[in-house]
């Protein structure tokens, strides 16, 4: 596949209650977005493990997109803030094993808002458009890339110890 | 054993059919996807034609999985679940792919939306085989229902479901039921006096023998779920014995102790110490306001108990708290006035003469601190010119982007009062008139013939600042007239400020407490904004009027009548079926980590310390799933939506991925190999 014709494939799990439900209103609003994303539905942001996220990665995936309801709108209460939490963990174990950040998003929307879902996803399919296909390879080649990989991980280790005064 | 999946491609007339090859997709399906035996399409799949087709097949053909591409779940996955279970197959053994919703409606380009459509049918296949039968639990409902709040719809609801014979327990933090509606003077657009039509139904609510008051009680805390909640309520310490009252009121009559009622009469009249918020108040039993009592504050006086010819003042009294069992529950909580203070430019709290909407209402009711004369703060004056501005508050993005709806017709209905009243010029600055129900434009019409002056422009500020000699001592209103394009400045006496109408200071801990959500404003959220407005996403909980958002009276009472229809058709019923999507935890993989029991919210999972498990309460259980994800030793299993499901699923959409091998070696995710492999 060249560069020229690359169309990332991207995972995206959205909620049962807002995420999926703003899907169904982008469709009922006939909004048009980049087809990349492919949805899958959860009860809620909560159940996805982080582990279905490298799963997606590690078939090929070129993007994930995680969507749940807004803070503090959370059919499930306060579910999305574990979310949230995780999600800050995952994104630092990524970029540690060399992945770009546009690879993996975060997006909050309410039933409502079918229009800023499309918009999300159109932004994340230009950015992981730009990125390339998923190769893990990159920063880890022999001329020279292998150094600075390894000095991003010791610094992202650093910044992850690193205890505020 | 593998399984037999049926494919069943919608063209939803051209909706689908439009942009997807249904056909071809459906081919593709037959011959590509492993276990697929059966790919058909179909003009309509949701019509008894279409949903015949599917229970054929799976009689003829012994199908075990379906999997139907059409629209979104939400919308008709109860239709083709119940049509699987009429012939005979589980339920929870069919999937959905949302063709339309997520790939017709939103796709430019057609080989795409195949492609996507492809993906989509090959996730829902992988999936479906994986899914196992799920049977709902059925569990019995309480026939008591709890009423939170007592405005006119609380009533409403209450009425409704006492008079169909059964019990309700009616909770109000106030010491009268009523609400907001007893406080006004008319209502819009019949002029009826609001006092007259209430109060009947406040007094039926008083004496039915279904309804059990709980005035000047709060609901502190709410556990279980739908059909069996367990509620405790706080009845606050009246200081005045209900058994003994007979709300004769001469404790009242004595009490020596005058304060500003910042409640039912919002600051601009008087009450008691020992007081009833309004004379036919339900309950008619006073209550004492121990921080400005007397007695409270220096240990003399009690000159109410002195008085009271039966003894029914009692300063002892403590807070009592009351568990109950009840089936189902109605949230009628209401509103807040916006705090008109907020926006400076129209000068509330700074200009004498600028009201709020409550403000004039209480002035204008007999029964109100001016006996109903519209006058100025000084008491004695009669303005000769009035001006209402509209939307404080309301559609203004730095404070509530809604329309609070009734603010036209209230703006109209202080017109009509106040010329017939005092005979003074009225004039309104709108942004947009919005009188949309039943008789409200002709109200409309009436008030432009009755001779009230209308200015279409938002009020820019209202200032006593005069430039002419006329406005010397005057209220001058600048705005800027939008309909002849022209900066108007009016000289009024007086101004009333229709505020907005925002959700109760405290709306998203109260739902919190009962387990419900809020939308970004704070208002609470409705199933279904359209088709399922009065229940909510908890079962078993109802919400009616304005804690659901901005409405009117009649909506109101419409919405409290909605949701006791509701709830009598679970008490009817007898019986609810939870749903079988739960998180449920194989003990004998537990270690007993105890890292899930704080994860969920609804407190459905216990620690037994005797066995160093933990266990979920399937009833309290809402399948959200976060538990599941977070399990380390993975001893927690979602029901469909387990770990092998999602990762099928995920396998399914991605099958046309070209998978990248350390950035050389290029090869297929391998669909042939059967889903859920070792994990």
């Amino acid at each position: 596949m060249t560069e020229a014709t690359f169309e990332p494939k991207i995972v995206g799990f959205l909620c049962n209650w807002c995420s999926y439900r703003a899907a169904d209103l982008a469709g009922t609003a006939r909004i048009k977005y980049e087809p990349n994303v492919r949805i899958i539905r959860v009860m809620c942001s909560g159940r996805i493990e982080p582990s279905f996220v490298l799963k997606a990665f590690a078939l090929g995936a070129d993007g994930v997109m995680i969507a749940g309801c807004h803070p503090g709108e959370c059919h499930y209460l306060e579910q999305n803030y574990k979310t949230m939490r995780r999600f800050e963990m995952l994104r630092h174990t990524l970029r540690a094993m060399g992945m770009e950040d546009d690879r993996l998003r975060l997006q909050w929307a309410s039933a409502a808002e079918g229009a800023a879902l499309a918009r999300a996803i159109d932004e994340m399919v230009e950015g992981v458009r730009k990125l390339g296909p998923l190769n893990w390879s990159r920063g880890w080649s022999e001329d020279g890339g292998r150094v600075e990989a390894v000095r991003r991980l010791a610094h992202e280790h650093a910044e992850a110890v690193e205890v505020p005064a | 054993m593998s399984e037999r999946v049926g494919v069943y491609v919608c063209h939803c007339g051209t909706n689908i059919a439009g942009m997807v090859d249904v056909a071809g997709v459906a081919k593709w399906a037959q011959e590509n996807l492993p276990g697929v035996v059966v790919g058909r399409e179909y003009k309509f799949m949701c019509s008894s034609l279409g949903q015949e087709l599917i229970q054929e097949d799976i009689r003829k053909e012994g199908l075990t999985r379906v999997v139907v591409a059409a629209c979104s779940p939400h919308l008709h996955e109860r239709t083709f679940r119940t049509a699987c279970a009429n012939a005979g197959l589980n339920p929870y053994l069919c999937q959905m792919a949302s063709l339309r919703e997520q790939v017709s409606w939103v796709t430019r380009d057609k080989e795409q939306a195949d492609a996507k459509a492809r993906a989509l049918i090959a996730g829902a296949v992988r999936r479906v085989q994986l899914q196992e039968p799920l049977e709902p639990t059925e569990v019995p409902v309480n026939p008591t229902t709890l009423v939170v709040g007592a405005g006119i719809a609380g009533i409403q609801a209450s009425l409704e479901m006492a008079e169909a014979g059964h019990q309700v327990v009616l909770v109000e933090r106030e010491p009268s039921i009523g609400g907001h509606m007893a406080q006004f003077d008319k209502t819009f657009p019949t002029l009826d006096c609001s006092a007259c039509i209430l109060t009947p139904k406040m007094s039926d609510v008083g004496l039915h023998p279904n309804i059990r008051l709980l005035s000047y009680s709060e609901v502190e805390n709410v556990s279980g779920y739908v059909g069996n909640f367990d509620v405790r309520v706080r009845k606050k310490a009246r200081s005045v014995r209900e058994d003994a009252c007979t709300g004769c009121g001469i404790c009242i009559e004595k009490c020596p102790k005058k304060v500003i009622d910042d409640v039912f009469e919002v600051g601009i009249g008087y009450r008691k110490a020992i007081y009833r918020p309004f004379p036919q108040a339900v309950p008619k039993f006073p209550v004492i306001d121990r921080e400005s009592c007397i007695y409270f504050e220096r240990g003399t006086c009690k000159a109410c108990e002195k008085f009271c010819p039966t003894n029914a003042v009692d300063f002892e009294q403590v807070d009592e708290y009351l568990d109950l069992t009840v089936g189902n529950i109605i949230l009628a909580t209401g509103y807040d006035l916006f705090d008109c203070g907020q926006l400076p430019q129209y000068g509330y709290g700074r200009l004498t003469n600028v009201f709020t909407s409550l403000e004039f209402e209480r002035m204008c009711n007999a029964a109100g601190p001016t006996e109903g004369k519209i006058v100025l703060r000084d008491g004695v004056t009669t303005p000769k010119t009035v001006a209402l501005i509209h939307c404080v508050g309301s559609r203004d993005k730095r404070h509530h982007p809604y329309c609070s709806a009734v603010c036209c017709m209230s703006a109209l209905k202080f017109g009509h009062l106040v010329m017939e009243k005092t005979g003074a010029e009225v004039y309104s600055f709108y942004i947009d008139m919005r009188p949309l129900h039943k008789n409200y434009e002709e109200f409309y019409d009436r008030l432009q013939q009755e001779g009230m002056h209308f200015v279409r422009g938002r009020a820019a500020e209202v200032t006593d600042v005069a430039r002419r000699p006329e406005e010397d001592g005057k209220l001058i209103i600048q705005a800027e007239d939008t309909l002849i394009g022209k900066q108007r400045r009016v000289p009024v006496d007086m101004v009333i400020l229709l505020g907005a109408l925002q959700p109760r200071a405290d709306a998203k801990e109260i739902a919190l407490r009962f387990g419900i959500s809020t939308s970004i404003d704070g208002w609470f959220t409705e199933r279904h904004p359209k088709l399922d407005p009065v229940a909510t996403m908890t079962e078993g909980l109802f919400i009616a009027g304005t804690c659901q958002g901005p409405k009117d009276i009649p909506d109101s009472v419409a919405q409290g009548a909605a949701a006791a229809a509701r709830v009598q058709g679970m008490i009817t019923t007898g019986t609810v079926l939870i749903e079988p999507i739960v998180a449920e935890i194989d003990e004998a993989r537990c270690s007993g980590c105890r890292i899930c029991n704080n994860l969920c919210p609804f407190n459905a999972i216990d620690y037994l310390e005797d066995e160093t498990v933990s266990r979920i309460n399937a009833a309290l259980c809402k399948g959200c799933g976060t538990c599941v994800a977070a399990c380390p030793a993975q001893a927690i299993g979602g029901k469909h939506f387990t770990y092998e499901q999602i990762s099928a699923e995920i396998e399914g959409v991605l099958y046309d991925v070209v998978r990248t091998n350390g950035g050389h070696a290029l090869e297929r995710v391998d669909l042939l190999e059967p889903a859920g492999g070792v994990r």
